[in-house]
């Protein structure tokens, strides 16, 4: 298909969003309809991002929002729960909230239940305290375009608060069900506020059963951590060939609070662009951002990340690791902005790429910007393949080079893996690394 | 079961082996002494399969079959094992990990099954115990973080392990406190058999007076120029290497 016969919904982004927020017909307060319309404004100053937009210069959007002729997709068809069910994790004991495209599948979940647990839809908590306090208050929002075209469009999501001192005793599964008939747009939109006290673990994975329809997530998810509340936070992405995704995590922290946020990506999805920042609203704060990208074919994963220090004696640590097979291309962003009032911030960055395919490639940019004098901050690079050293005495003890190399991924992987702290998942993600690497 | 005829090997151009011939067979104990720069290390290497190492001629046969034409792992599959020198770190590999693979990829090579967990822990206890290797140091990652003396104690004991034919153990002994070395030294002699042979090269004539060998031989330039009985050894290490390389001189000039 070329170009000019493109696209009811790429025209209409480029030239009539309006036209498209008309669409839009979930029910809301006032108050939500008001920043959508916000955002939409901002949307249309902004536009969509180019190649000469500064945070997207190795990831080209447009290409790949022009490769199909998508419809944006607001409403969900019921789903077989089998489909669900391949995005399960084995031996995990955890709550379940299946979503098809945004809309909470009440009768797919097992939600978690009892004094200070508020859980459901987006559209039926839109007058509940946390949602009218932090729903898209995280402001880095605001400077990225499709963060504001999920605002202005999105149809639906999760809704999550924890109330103080609310501690949930498993993890919540968020099984993410994007299903279509014709190639989509798909904006869901989730907020999860932990009050004071509060803690929860909460894993996201994904599941487009279809491979014909293409469908293209927009998603966001904004969490709260308030005092001393903890949040550990996993993505796993492991699309479909039909897939493509522009994932924005957007989290505010507050005194005391720890935030450990994982975003894994193995292969399958052509294109994963994922936003992650995180804004310290408080001060002794701990961070850990953890990445860890597994990619083939032509796959381009993009990890867009921001520590925003904006008060003192907050810590942070961000590691992303990735393994770069095939004609794969990997992009990471890192930045870290230390605000003149953010003293005694410790903030520390690293991204160790192995590129192992002939046309790997990776694009790796820092950017600290540091407006205190008394901090420690550091960032450091890597990108290489694996040690000829090691190889030979793994060799040399009768183990095949494909099954070397597997080991030699695992154990490359091994800083992120074994920081995850739910077994289930670290088996399984282990299990994961090592089938991708013995293919 | 090894046999060496007339190898040549060089490394980035550089010629390093200059035509060794080696027979050695099942149960014995053969040290492979010289001075620094001699080929020991080399010689080692070749036989191992590592690969900056181009063999220009010669021929290097194991029961029957071209050591040459082999990949490593198919060389350890066969049943010939390297101790290293300097056993390599791999953070995030634990050594039980590693060692289950090795011993499972050697028994698929034979075409047995796959140890079930308890066989492998049971063997694992049994041969920790040769050389006095501690069960804390098996969840660890691969030698990280290991002393010199455990580290060759690991090498010494996936040799017990990965039980091979042939066992080429290089300069095991340097770097080792005299206690690491007896039970290095001990670990080796509990696992000589009459079907097991060693290759062990050695600067030093000391580690030979814990593992006695059947036959000594000295390289030098690349080629062996005197093989004797444990008493060469002995000779070594009083006069030192000079009057060899005299003789060889005198022989060469004739």
């Amino acid at each position: 298909m070329t170009s000019d016969m493109i696209l009811p919904f790429y025209q209409a982004l480029t030239a009539d969003v309006t036209a498209l927020a008309a669409q839009v017909t979930v029910p809301s307060t006032d108050a939500v309809q008001s920043i959508r319309r916000k955002a939409l404004e901002r949307f249309t100053a902004m536009g969509l991002p180019t190649l000469k937009t500064e945070a997207w210069r190795y990831s080209n959007i447009q290409r790949y929002l022009k490769e199909f002729p998508y419809e944006l997709l607001n409403n969900a068809a019921p789903v077989a729960p089998t489909v669900a069910q391949q995005a399960a994790i084995p031996e995990l004991d955890c709550y379940r909230v299946v979503l098809v495209n945004g809309h909470l599948q009440a009768d797919q979940s097992t939600l978690p239940e009892g004094k200070g647990i508020t859980i459901g839809a987006m559209s039926a908590y839109a007058d509940a305290p946390g949602f009218v306090t932090y729903f898209n208050q995280q402001h880095h929002l605001e400077t990225e375009s499709l963060a504001q075209l999920n605002t202005a469009l999105f149809a639906d999501g999760l809704y999550i608060e924890l109330a103080a001192n609310t501690v949930l005793d498993r993890p919540i599964h968020v099984i993410h069900v994007y299903s279509c008939t014709a190639h989509s747009f798909i904006q869901p939109r989730h907020l999860w506020v932990l009050n004071r006290n509060a803690a929860a673990t909460i894993i996201e994975s994904s599941v487009h059963p279809e491979t014909t329809a293409v469908a293209f997530a927009n998603s966001v998810v904004e969490t709260v951590v308030q005092e001393n509340a903890e949040l550990w936070h996993y993505c796993v992405q492991q699309g479909e060939d039909s897939f493509r995704e522009v994932s924005t995590t957007a989290a505010q922290q507050f005194k005391d609070s720890r935030y450990h946020h994982f975003s894994v990506t193995l292969p399958g999805t052509p294109f994963t662009r994922n936003n992650t920042s995180v804004a310290l609203n408080g001060s002794h704060t701990e961070t850990n951002l953890n990445g860890l990208y597994i990619t083939n074919k032509h796959q381009h994963v993009d990890n867009h990340t921001f520590m925003d220090h904006i008060m003192p004696d907050c810590n942070s640590n961000e590691l992303y690791k990735g393994v770069l097979l095939d004609d794969s291309n990997g992009v990471f962003t890192g930045k870290i902005l230390v605000h003149q009032e953010a003293q005694k911030t410790n903030a520390f960055q690293q991204n160790n790429n192995l590129l192992l395919g002939s046309k790997a490639d990776i694009n790796s940019q820092p950017q600290l910007e540091i407006y205190a004098d008394d901090v420690k901050c550091s960032h450091g690079f890597t990108a290489g393949q694996f040690s000829e050293e090691s190889m030979f005495y793994l060799r040399s003890r009768g183990i095949g080079e494909e099954a070397a190399k597997a080991l030699m991924v695992n154990a490359f992987s091994h800083d992120i893996t074994d920081a995850i702290h739910v077994p289930a998942l670290q088996h399984f993600l282990q299990e994961q690394i090592a089938e991708i690497m013995n293919n | 079961m090894l046999t060496i005829k007339n190898l040549h090997a060089e490394v980035e151009g550089k010629k390093i082996l200059k035509g060794i011939n080696l027979e050695i067979n099942k149960g014995e104990m053969h040290a492979i002494m010289g001075p620094n720069g001699s080929g020991k290390s080399s010689l080692a290497s070749v036989l191992a399969g590592r690969d900056n190492y181009t063999v220009t001629e010669g021929e290097v046969w194991f029961n029957g079959k071209n050591l040459l034409d082999l990949s490593p792992e198919d060389r350890a599959r066969e049943g010939v094992f390297l101790a290293f020198q300097y056993p390599v770190e791999i953070p995030g590999v634990s050594n039980l990990n590693f060692l289950k693979t090795a011993l499972n990829e050697i028994r698929a090579y034979k075409g047995l099954p796959a140890l079930e967990a308890r066989e492998f822990l049971k063997l694992t206890k049994e041969k920790q115990q040769l050389v006095d290797f501690h069960s804390n140091l098996m969840n660890r990652s691969l030698n990280e973080g290991f002393s010199g003396g455990e580290k060759k104690r690991n090498e010494i004991f996936q040799l017990a392990m990965l039980d091979p034919q042939l066992a080429i153990l290089d300069e095991t002994d340097s770097g080792l406190d005299i206690d690491a070395l007896r039970i290095v030294s001990s670990g080796v002699n509990k696992l000589r058999d009459a079907e097991k042979s060693f290759v062990v090269i050695t600067h030093y004539q000391r580690l030979l007076e814990y593992i006695i060998p059947d036959f000594v031989h000295v390289l030098y330039n690349g080629r062996i120029i005197k093989t004797g009985t444990k008493e060469l050894a002995l000779e070594l290490e009083e006069r030192g290497y000079d009057w060899l390389k005299e003789e060889l001189h005198l022989k060469e000039s004739v």
